[in-house]
């Protein structure tokens, strides 16, 4: 038994007979030729072909993987349509050289340049020069891509594989990649991402031809390659593979059902999200809707506060992506532990506790109005609702509520369309909760916020590690809260949902659906196990 | 000559795939197109230049363009960075 570290591009076990995958080994040769002019007609000729290819590629994925990931084929072609590229090759044909040299050449070039730069997003894509490259030299060359040749499902181990190679391979033979090479931002791990299929990139192992057929296992979950498994190994893994496999059946079962109980009681299930791509893997989950838009990100990793515009894009892309179903939007939640130089925070004792959030809104409204125009504007593209962090008062929601009347005024004389928005709040102070009564007749909704309520309720910080165990969440103090949060919601007929980590931890399912809950918004990773819990009662 | 600078908010800068997208809308114009970014500057009708620049999340972005069209190239181009960059 031997064991090799990689790092997992999805997390899933793969049991199976090993495969080497070696791309053709076509060394290119420099030679001299005589007619500069019928090599360039050559080249371009394989460049028109492998535009071809792609286009082909690009169908395949489209069908197999989705638009989002097939782009990268329409990418290639667009690289090929280079005139950089193009030229470049063109020049050392003109000195005399052969086409497939001429490429190699140009290769090296353009993906040294990528290679060179310091972010791993970009270093990665000096595989597709070397893709787009090798794909023309093996049509100047005559080297038809064959695939793997197997009659059974195999773990693909490689060098490398270009996006290319991936999407080629026929899917029902494959159980798993591993490769020496590559990153987890490579195409190829994307790619087996949206296959559902245990990768691993970056492995330390030695290739060679005596690994191919032995038995291995892929452990997506602890990022190993274990050949040749001890007998007891090898049966927990299938084990554990047999339940990973299980346990995604019977949740991919539940798309397109309904949150409900055996014994019909119902309950939204939504998704938190942190910025705009998040949407991708909500609807792929199947959320009913966005319980947390967590409005952040549009003000982090910058060096000016965005503009309206800016924020009008974005939140209108997320709700027509949704097409209809409710959005909430949760207003900027920054604050003195969350760093934004331009926002020119002075350092605090307490930031948890000091001023952040609705209370830096209020404070300086500009921020605010231009967060709530740019909310209102995109309400016309689908279902928004806005939900404000960090209430401790009733008078805080009247001021809100003045604000946002004018922002809607100001809109309407504009001669801006607007949708019906509704407005709720975080419940994630004590004080709220406690005066949830009163709260309840101001607002729309309730969204309990459980990570700031656990810690404000049990006087502990949530980032000291030693206080872990003191950190109950299931403390009955916290229970309490959200049960008179919701009752008090009902009272005043408006809903109540919980948003917090909480929401997620199915050992409580039950007992929020007994107080009376009536949406959970969990990452969208757990929406489907929610849906289970919620089905299993 | 016009110009106008944006401020990349795509968590990824810009990456493969809006860099395609803007070169295919670049192409449609006969004014050239100079992106620049952080002291370098490429063909904005050029894939591997543009995307050789390496151009970030939080970059300020100056898009530069001459020409006969270049009026509806900016408002173009313009909406494009907003909406996708």
């Amino acid at each position: 038994m031997k064991k090799y570290n990689g790092k997992s591009v999805l997390k899933g076990i793969a049991v199976g007979r090993i495969y080497w995958y070696r791309k053709q080994n076509y060394e290119v040769v420099k030679t001299q030729i005589s007619d500069c002019e019928d090599e360039k007609k050559r080249f371009e000729g394989a460049v028109e072909t492998a535009k071809v290819q792609l286009s082909e590629l690009y169908e395949d994925a489209l069908k197999n993987v989705g638009e989002d990931h097939a782009m990268i084929f329409d990418v290639h072609k667009m690289m090929l349509e280079d005139d950089d590229y193009l030229d470049a090759v063109k020049s050392v044909i003109n000195e005399g050289c052969n086409a497939e040299y001429a490429v190699s050449v140009a290769m090296e070039q353009f993906a040294g340049m990528f290679a060179a730069m310091d972010d791993e997003y970009m270093k990665a894509r000096a595989a597709d020069i070397r893709d787009i490259s090798q794909r023309v030299i093996n049509i100047l060359a005559d080297i038809s891509e064959d695939g793997i040749q197997t009659k059974w499902p195999v773990i693909v181990v490689a060098e490398d594989l270009t996006p290319s190679e991936t999407v080629k391979m026929d899917k029902n033979k494959i159980l798993a990649f591993v490769t020496v090479k590559g990153s987890s931002n490579s195409h190829t791990a994307i790619l087996a991402r949206s296959m559902n299929l245990p990768s691993l990139v970056n492995t330390q192992i030695e290739l060679s031809e005596e690994m191919n057929g032995k038995i291995a296992v892929v452990d997506g979950f602890n990022g190993q390659f274990i050949i040749e498994p001890d007998e007891d190994v090898l049966d927990d893994m299938i084990a554990r593979k047999n339940q990973w496999v299980a346990d995604l059946e019977a949740l991919a079962q539940l798309k397109g059902k309904e949150n409900i109980t055996s014994d019909g009681r119902k309950i939204n299930v939504y998704a938190n999200i942190g910025k705009v791509s998040d949407v991708e893997a909500v609807i792929e989950e199947d959320a009913g809707g966005i319980g947390l838009f967590r409005s952040e990100f549009l003000y982090l990793g910058r060096n000016d506060f965005p503009s309206e515009e800016e924020q009008f894009k974005s939140y209108k892309s997320v709700l027509e992506k949704m097409e209809g179903k409710k959005v909430i939007i949760r207003t900027l939640d920054i604050g003195a532990d969350k760093k934004v130089d331009y926002f020119n925070l002075e350092p605090e004792e307490n930031p948890a506790m000091g001023y952040r959030a609705i209370r830096i809104c209020l404070d300086r409204p500009e921020i605010f109005i231009t967060q709530l125009r740019a909310i209102y504007r995109a309400s016309a593209y689908g279902t928004a609702a806005i939900m404000f962090p960090m209430i401790v008062s009733v008078d805080e929601i009247r001021r809100i509520k003045e604000i946002v009347s004018q922002v809607k005024k100001d809109l309407e004389l504009e001669g801006y369309s607007m949708g019906e928005v509704e407005l709720g709040i975080m419940v994630e102070t004590p004080a709220a909760a406690v005066i949830s009564d009163e709260l309840a007749k101001e607002v729309d909704f309730f969204s309990i916020g459980t990570n700031d309520l656990t810690q404000y309720t049990l006087a502990v910080d949530r980032q000291n590690q030693k206080l872990e165990s003191t950190c109950d969440t299931h403390h009955p103090a916290i229970l309490r809260l959200i049960e008179m949060t919701v009752k008090n919601a009902h009272k005043e007929g408006i809903w109540a949902g919980i948003c917090g980590e909480l929401a997620a931890d199915t050992d409580l399912t039950r007992t929020f659906l007994d107080m009376g809950v009536d949406e959970l918004s969990v990452s969208a990773s757990n929406i489907l196990k929610v849906r289970k819990a919620v089905r299993d009662i | 000559m016009k110009e106008f600078k944006q401020v990349i908010k795509d968590p990824v800068g810009l990456h493969a795939r809006p860099a395609g997208l803007l070169v295919k809308q670049a192409a449609a114009f006969k004014s050239k197109i100079t992106v620049s970014c952080n002291g370098k500057s490429a063909d904005g009708k050029k894939l591997i230049m543009l995307m050789g620049l390496g151009v970030k999340q939080g970059m300020e972005v100056t898009c530069r363009i001459e020409g006969e069209d270049e009026d509806a190239a900016l408002e173009t181009l313009q909406k494009f960075f907003e909406e996708n960059l």
